[in-house]
């Protein structure tokens, strides 16, 4: 009836895990109860979970993300614990088995459902916004993917209480990951849980290409496009060339998990290095998919803070193409170490080199822009100089290991852990901090706390680099990545360094928490009545914050670049349309919500082997998704008339605001042109 | 956690060390290859910090000095554009680039692991057999071998052959140089030579399971005496490592003392191997009776041995499926 589900799956003898349960479930009513109370249930339903708004979606997926932050950084928390402890006959506190199921959900936690839904969410929040566009192409299949990546979400979180995880390290590499040596459910939660969640990106990534392709105001031709918006694009390309690799290598997978095959295994011609060739074929372009937005977001930061337009636009456009073509031909640099030849080794590690000079060429675009420029030291623009100082280092590491010699001795070492979170803290993660203090006026119409953001970004910054400096220097001492123990006591002391620092990160993460819930009290104080708080360049700056609904009242027309900015240089920003029309709008859907429970469940039941549940689970989706293929009710019209109610109080509100204000720098008076 | 408390103190001295540089075993080779390795390792720094260095100074430089409330700066507000620095930009990164390609190229070549070493010494051979949780080393020229523990004298190459009869490990002494990953049903190569006398540390890199955090063992690089003596240490052991011998052994253990086998089975790793090949092994050695397969047979692995290495070409052997190139 329940397959391999029993009571003993809950591991009821460990403390660590017990003790979250309880917090989790006590957390978990205390907030159902929030919300009965608050009558907060047919509002959340009606204005956000069933919504199809990609502003709203891109919210949800940033909280969840920041949510996971927390799950994913304790993890963090417990193996750098770990580790300053363990020295010598010292054992530490954490047993292999959890540790090495620590570090495996660390990974993926981080990767999937951390830096993932960051980046979708901040795409989500301003790409339509940029583009001119009232939402994505195909807005039911956005509240999808959100669901579908939701599914995923539960199934990690589920596994941490019912059952294991995967205690393979973040790919899971077969055999080790077959079922012979990993005979527990662990590799099923990651399994499904990614087969979900990547289901949702790919059909995300579709959605985007689309978007900015077909969607563009008339006239924003793609060299007209903001940068941040080549990033998603180009990122988006590369989600759907990559993610069905993704699948197919986990289907493979799950065929020697759950059919008795051999694809990877040891036995009857199975081939493990298959599993690795493909996993990193997909698993490099997914770095450069994380990475490509925030380099974006720093885009588009940088300008806007030196005052100055972007320096080499045409490059930094060329530039991110170029490394979304290399990131394809590159993978086999995560395994020079496995017996390849010279030859085939020299040529990875060369295409691995040739994208540090793109990258590089991005680098000095931004130094460009702030030449010259009048550079405000905002938090966004802290962020964007912290990242660039981090980046360099972290780029100098990495090209040091695409070079094969060197790599022979650096290797799965903590040196190469250092280098990775270099890149992906220093770069994805600052990124997604510069772009939340950035963008979040335009989400919530008032702006996050400076003193907070700043404490934030110098306790991240510090606590990064003494978090992995001392791992770049154990790397060079021969320490290997994942050891739960180790004999050699020299190494402590640098991994009770690292521990500092991790704590120091925890700090920065506590400011931000701190950030939000002060700028929340403050908000009347924070408020952003022009839409436009930096002095922006591009069209999310036109519009009110928070953006209404249907973004754009008149869908603007594009000649330049930066359209916003030469509207305000020329004095035609703001202009009221002599007339408003009606406005095609898609109308809300819970079959989003529903189709991700039903995914949750087949999830579920795959992961315990309990056939019923999951023929209910795909019966459900197919089923959901019929029903809402036959509906016809999927849009409606906002009336002109609501159009104008809503822009003549936006546009009173912009009046009082500029009679009472000085104009900001570069917006000069602004003229009625009937 | 008093041992926790008592060693915080050494924090701050292990933040002082930090800076100063302290023994970096890596960087401290005691063998040709490691040497080669860390040189390597500095010229490619070096070559970066022609363009690092300057882009970090500009980055701290850049924003300070046209600060927002610097009026004496110049501002344009326009300037976006100028082909000189996008020249400089793109070029300057792609010559250094260039270069590293070509050293990146000759040392690939150079270090390839599977080439054997140039050298007037006799080389040795150490067949590497990765378990759960712990290394087998078999030296198929002296009909010995060794648990956790690994000896050979210096200024011999070592031609290590590695299997694994188990999940991925990789086989690696941080010290010698480079390492390389251990997989069932192939052999993978690796060529290191010791220059120095000294008990190294090494270490399997690949994550491996629960045991894998002591899966590490003591490399002894020794005179060709000491070698002889420890030979004739492990010649001295009861142990048999024969069919039964190894089965006991492959059984998954942790933390296992280091133990010696005074006779082993003849084609022993070549069966390994071929234990995990399926249908493809070539002489279908299986399970119960492959210690017995090549009672009479000439050490197969030895033939192996010579052949490949005379022009430095491993594919030679059909085991050697793990040798993509060629």
């Amino acid at each position: 009836m329940f397959g391999k589900l029993t009571l003993d799956a809950i591991p009821f003898h460990e403390p660590i895990v017990m003790g979250t349960l309880v917090a989790v479930i006590l957390g978990g009513l205390a907030t159902l109860a929030l919300v009965t109370k608050f009558r907060l249930w047919g509002y959340l339903w009606k204005e956000w979970f069933t919504s199809v708004d990609h502003k709203k979606i891109g919210i949800m997926y940033i909280i969840v993300a920041l949510v996971m932050l927390l799950r994913g950084f304790s993890d963090a928390i417990m193996m750098r614990a770990q580790q300053a402890m363990a020295a010598g006959e010292s054992a530490g506190y954490l047993p292999p088995h959890h540790f090495d199921q620590v570090f495996t959900a660390h990974g993926v936690i981080m990767i999937f459902f951390v830096a993932m839904p960051f980046i979708t969410g901040l795409m989500n929040m301003v790409v339509p916004l940029q583009i001119g566009a009232r939402d994505v192409a195909y807005p039911f299949l956005n509240s999808l993917s959100f669901w579908l990546f939701m599914s995923g979400v539960v199934l990690v979180m589920v596994s941490l209480f019912v059952g294991d995880f995967a205690a393979t390290g973040w790919l899971a590499y077969p055999p080790l990951s077959g079922i012979k040596y990993s005979p527990t459910v662990g590799v099923d939660y990651y399994i499904w849980s990614l087969q979900l969640s990547g289901l949702g990106t790919t059909l995300s990534g579709i959605n985007f290409i689309v978007t900015i392709m077909k969607m563009r105001a008339p006239g924003m031709t793609l060299m007209k496009m903001p940068v941040f918006t080549w990033t998603a694009l180009v990122t988006n390309i590369l989600i759907v060339a990559a993610f069905p690799i993704l699948t197919v290598t986990l289907a493979l997978l799950t065929a020697d998990r759950y059919l008795d095959m051999h694809f990877f295994t040891n036995e009857l011609g199975g081939n493990a290095m298959m599993y690795v060739n493909m996993i990193w074929i997909w698993g490099h372009p997914e770095v450069y998919i994380l990475i490509l937005p925030c380099f974006g977001a720093y885009s588009e930061i940088v300008a806007t803070f030196s005052k100055k337009p972007l320096f080499g636009y045409k490059s930094m456009v060329y530039a991110t193409s170029c490394i979304g073509v290399l990131s394809f031909v590159v993978w086999l640099h995560h395994f020079f170490t496995m017996g390849s030849g010279a030859s085939v080794n020299a040529f990875f590690g060369i295409t691995t080199m040739i994208i540090s000079v793109p990258t590089g060429a991005k680098l000095f675009n931004w130094l460009f822009t702030m030449y010259r420029g009048r550079v405000e030291f905002n938090v966004p623009m802290l962020w964007t100089v912290g990242f660039m100082v981090t980046f360099v280092i972290g780029g100098v590491t990495g090209v040091l290991m695409a070079v094969p010699g060197a790599d022979f001795v650096l290797h799965n070492s903590v040196f190469l852990i250092a280098h990775f979170h270099n890149v992906i803290i220093g770069g994805v993660v600052f990124g997604v901090f510069a772009a939340i203090n950035y963008w979040f006026p335009k989400a919530f119409g008032f702006r996050l706390n400076e003193f907070w953001g700043k404490a934030s970004f110098w306790c991240w910054l510090v606590g990064f680099w003494m978090a992995f400096a001392p791992l770049y220097v154990l790397g060079l001492k021969g320490m290997t990545r994942r050891m739960n123990h180790y004999a050699n006591p020299d190494w402590q002391p640098f991994l009770i360094v690292a521990a500092l620092g991790a704590a120091v990160i925890a700090v920065g993460i506590l400011c931000t928490l701190i950030q939000f819930y002060v700028s929340v009290r403050d908000r009347k104080k924070l408020t952003d009545p022009s839409g436009d708080p930096w002095g922006g360049r591009t069209l999310e700056w036109a519009i009110s914050s928070p953006a209404p609904f249907y973004n754009f009242a008149i869908v603007p027309q594009i000649k330049e670049l930066d359209q916003f900015w030469e509207d305000k240089q020329n004095g035609v920003a703001y202009v009221q349309p002599a007339k408003y029309e009606d406005i095609h709008m898609p109308r809300n859907t819970g079959v989003g919500v529903v189709m991700g429970a039903f995914g949750t469940v087949l999830g579920f039941a795959l992961v315990w082997h309990i056939w019923w549940m999951a023929a209910l689970g795909l019966v459900g989706m197919v089923a959901a998704f019929i029903v809402r293929a036959y509906d016809r009710d999927i849009d409606y019209w906002v009336p002109a008339a609501e159009v104008e109610k809503i822009e003549r109080s936006r546009h009173a509100q912009l009046k009082q605001f500029q009679t009472t204000q000085v104009a900001p720098v570069a917006a000069p008076q602004r003229q009625k042109v009937a | 956690m008093q041992a926790l408390f008592s060693r915080l103190r050494y924090a701050g001295v292990g933040a002082a060390v930090l800076l100063s540089g302290c023994n970096m075993e890596v960087l401290m080779p005691k063998g040709d290859v490691g040497a080669h390795e860390k040189s390597l390792i500095l010229i490619a720094l070096g070559l970066m910090a022609i363009v690092a260095i300057p882009v970090i100074a500009m980055t701290l430089w850049f924003p300070w000095r046209y600060r927002q409330s610097n009026k004496k700066a110049t501002y344009a507000p326009n300037w976006s554009h100028s082909n000189k620095i996008e020249v400089v930009v793109w070029t300057i990164p792609a010559i250094i680039v260039a270069i590293l390609a070509v050293i990146t190229w000759t040392s690939s070549h150079a270090l390839d692991p599977y080439k054997p070493l140039e050298s007037e010494a006799k080389p040795i051979t150490v067949q590497v057999v990765s378990m759960d949780w712990k290394w087998l080393f078999v030296y198929p020229e002296y009909g010995v071998a060794s648990v956790n523990e690994l000896a050979f004298p210096t200024d011999r190459p070592v031609n290590f052959q590695i299997t694994s009869d188990s999940v991925m490990n990789a086989f690696f002494i941080p010290q010698l140089g480079s390492q390389i990953y251990a997989m069932a049903g192939m052999e993978t190569k690796l060529h290191l030579i010791a220059r120095e006398p000294g008990t190294y540390a090494g270490l399997s890199t690949n994550f491996s399971g629960e045991g894998f955090s002591d899966m590490h063992f003591q490399a002894i690089a020794t005179s060709e005496d000491g070698f002889k003596d420890w030979i004739a240490k492990a010649k001295a052991s009861q142990a048999n490592l024969d069919t039964d011998g190894y089965n006991a052994l492959a059984q998954p253990s942790e933390k296992t003392p280091v133990t010696y086998y005074g006779n082993v089975a003849p084609n022993l790793f070549v069966n390994v191997v071929n234990k995990h090949m399926g249908e493809m092994s070539h002489d279908a050695a299986m399970h119960g009776d492959m210690m017995q397969m090549h009672h009479d047979a000439p050490q197969e692995s030895m033939q192996m041995d010579m052949h490949p290495h005379q022009d430095g070409d491993a594919m030679s052997s059909n085991i050697t499926p793990a040798k993509a190139e060629k």
